[in-house]
């Protein structure tokens, strides 16, 4: 029978199937980071358990890190006890961790790949929902709860129920001015947050073949945005060719014997989906959010909707709730909406093609003098990169600070965060209320569209910008 | 974990869509390093106005619910992030079950794994149990786990699913961990095959 990319990788992972279709799934790959694993760790503690396999364990600190003055330290108590207890946990459980003073720490699921940790056919968790990104490698790859990643740690092992097929398949050239960014907004826009529940959807079509592993990683990373428990790209050139090198990707002959291997790793013709979806890129225009979930979104040319045409009670009122939290009325245009703050980071839109996108924006001219304008690069790495193709100058020159990596602004668990009232155009994931700071209104953007709201002062349509 | 076999409660109402695991506990207590003490931040940002006061019109700061142990909620509840300081939230104020028609995965698992059960009803149903929980005084539900109904202060009744495993650790307040370990041979004759096919993914 043909069967899914998704198919093929579960299959290839079960070490046992319960009567009740309950499985027992193997873990390849399992990221850890500070906010989700003390729990864990003083689980395996309490029961006298030990870490079932440290090789195929990787640790990192990121949410809670600060992006300027680190060789200060950790102010926040809470945030350094945090950070601590990683620290002392993976000393006593022995497992590989990359320091605060390491160039190649960074947000987890950007350093995964990175390293070649990621990699194409493998099972990959941690416990964190945007795990989803290292599925634009071909991995099956899900965020857990802490509860799982303790399962994980001890056993390896997760019991999981298998779930459904969905494809979305994006066919055409994109626009002047559109990236993966705006194609994965779209995508949410037309399915909505809870479109992909119960579903890993696994992305086709030319377009999609035609990104960088960079703009793969940013569509899969939303993927949780839609409600799906994993978005997948099969593996290709693109893929082989970005992972060749890194340090934890297989080398000499395992290298030819994985990339053999890995090319196996494709839908079969014929194979079935539960929910099929389709896209025209020629359609798809830079994208914003108004509201304050990731489905409220339009293309740029579009105007704050009004509850009033909403038939659904729930989510009339929910649309309602939105703007009145977002401080905006029906029918305003979004293009022209005054920002107060942008944010350029994240693990949606951290890496080193982010950064090139909005430096490209951002060359030559000014961050408007109403706006603090922040970039935040995803790994020490990236940091490194964009300094020496002096993407730092160009920021620096505009007028953004420049910092260091980390998750930041995104879910502001840091000193990075809004204050109250104000509004950001962000190139992070989620713009629920409250997550960039208590009372903050996100607009969710693409870098490009990100640079052009700093240096206009307000949501831009970048195309305008030429 | 606490066994569920049946519980009987005060239902809230909560007629929001997309309730997101921000909303129910803001990350400014994912800094715990702690499973415990999260109620009194459960669902912080609408619970509490700015001085830090109660906010008078959230359900459970008002009399009938504060003592709430069932939640009805709006669809596709917990949306978000895996954090699972949401249901350690939940059940450190007193929820036990929380009904809806539908809920994002990672929340729906993490549920499971802290004795909390949550139930997916259809859209009639969960119009018919909103209206019980807006009873205030009267928004007494009766959740029985092995005959898989809710019962409505009318004497009414609603048939939910659940998946058969699921139901069994919850009824018996099964540790999964202590489950899977002794299936450690089947584990290891995995790891040897997968050595032989795929030794890059060993180091």
């Amino acid at each position: 029978m043909a069967k899914t990319l998704f198919d093929k990788i579960w299959e290839k992972h079960l070490v046992e199937v319960q009567d009740d279709g309950t499985c027992l799934l193997y873990i390849d790959r399992h990221l850890v980071h500070e906010v989700t694993s003390p729990q864990a760790f003083e689980g395996l503690r309490n029961e006298g358990r030990k870490v079932h396999r440290v090789d195929a364990t990787l640790a990192v600190a990121d949410h809670n890190t600060p992006t300027k003055d680190i060789d200060k330290g950790i102010t926040n108590e809470d945030s350094r006890i945090q950070v601590e207890a990683l620290e002392n946990n993976v000393r006593e459980f022995n497992i590989p961790y990359f320091d605060m003073s390491d160039m190649r720490r960074g947000i987890v699921h950007v350093i995964g790949p990175e390293q070649g940790f990621t990699l194409p056919g493998t099972t990959m968790v941690c416990g964190d929902s945007h795990t989803a990104t290292h599925g634009a490698f071909g991995s099956l790859a899900f965020g857990i709860g802490t509860s799982e990643v303790e399962h994980v740690l001890a056993t390896q092992t997760l019991l999981q129920l298998p779930a459904k097929n969905m494809r979305i398949n994006v066919e055409g050239e994109l626009p002047t001015g559109v990236t993966a960014k705006d194609i994965i907004l779209a995508i949410i826009g037309k399915i909505g947050t809870g479109g992909g529940t119960g579903h890993v959807v696994e992305y086709t079509g030319d377009t999609i073949r035609n990104l960088s592993m960079e703009g793969r990683m940013t569509i899969c990373n939303m993927t949780i945005e839609a409600g799906a428990r994993a978005g997948l790209v099969a593996p290709d050139e693109t893929t082989f060719e970005y992972l060749k090198g890194r340090p934890m990707a297989p080398k000499g002959a395992a290298w030819e014997a994985a990339v053999a291997y890995w090319k196996t790793l494709k839908t079969d013709d014929g194979a079935k989906f539960d929910t099929e979806v389709t896209l025209k890129a020629s359609e798809i225009e830079p994208q914003v959010t108004w509201g304050t979930s990731p489905e409220d979104e339009l293309p740029i040319s579009g105007v704050i909707p009004d509850p009033a045409n909403e038939p659904d009670e729930a989510k009339r009122r929910s649309i309602e709730s939105a703007l009145e939290y977002m401080g905006l009325k029906p029918g305003t245009p979004l293009a022209g909406i005054p920002v107060d703050k942008v944010f350029i980071g994240s693990c949606t839109n951290s890496r080193i093609e982010d950064l090139r996108a909005a430096a490209a924006i951002a060359k030559g001219r000014k961050v408007a003098a109403t706006v603090g304008a922040l970039v935040v690069p995803g790994s020490g790495l990236v940091k490194e990169q964009a300094e020496a193709e002096g993407l730092d100058k160009i920021f620096l020159d505009a007028g953004f600070e420049w910092r260091e990596a980390g998750c930041s602004m995104c879910l502001a668990m840091n000193d990075d965060k809004l204050q109250p009232g104000e509004r950001c155009a962000s190139t992070s994931n989620r713009n629920f209320k409250g997550r960039q700071g208590r009372g903050g209104r996100t607009h969710l953007v693409s870098p490009a569209m990100a640079a052009a709201a700093a240096v206009t002062g307000k949501l831009t349509d970048v195309r305008d910008l030429d | 974990m606490d066994k569920f076999i049946k519980l009987t409660g005060v239902a809230a109402p909560m007629p929001i869509v997309n309730v997101d695991t921000d909303m129910i506990i803001p990350k400014l207590h994912l800094k715990t390093i702690k499973r415990t003490g999260l109620g009194k931040s459960l669902f912080e940002e609408m619970r509490y106005l700015d001085d830090g006061s109660e906010n008078p019109n959230f359900v459970l700061n008002k009399p009938a619910y504060r003592e709430a142990k069932i939640l009805v909620a709006g669809d596709n509840f917990g949306c978000g992030s895996s954090r699972e300081h949401a249901p350690w939230a939940l059940l450190d104020f007193g929820i036990r079950c929380v009904i809806s028609t539908s809920f994002a995965d990672i929340f729906y698992n993490n549920c499971f794994k802290n004795g909390i059960l949550p139930i997916k009803v259809s859209e009639e149903d969960l119009a018919k149990l909103m209206d019980d929980a807006e009873r205030g005084a009267n928004a007494t539900l009766t959740v029985d786990l092995e005959n898989q109904t809710i019962s409505g202060p009318d004497g009414g009744t609603v048939e939910f699913d659940i998946d058969p495993f699921r139901k069994q650790c919850l009824m018996e307040g099964l540790d999964d961990i202590g489950l899977t370990m002794k299936k450690k041979a089947d584990i290891t004759s995995f790891e040897d095959q997968q050595k032989m096919s795929q030794p890059w993914l060993y180091g």
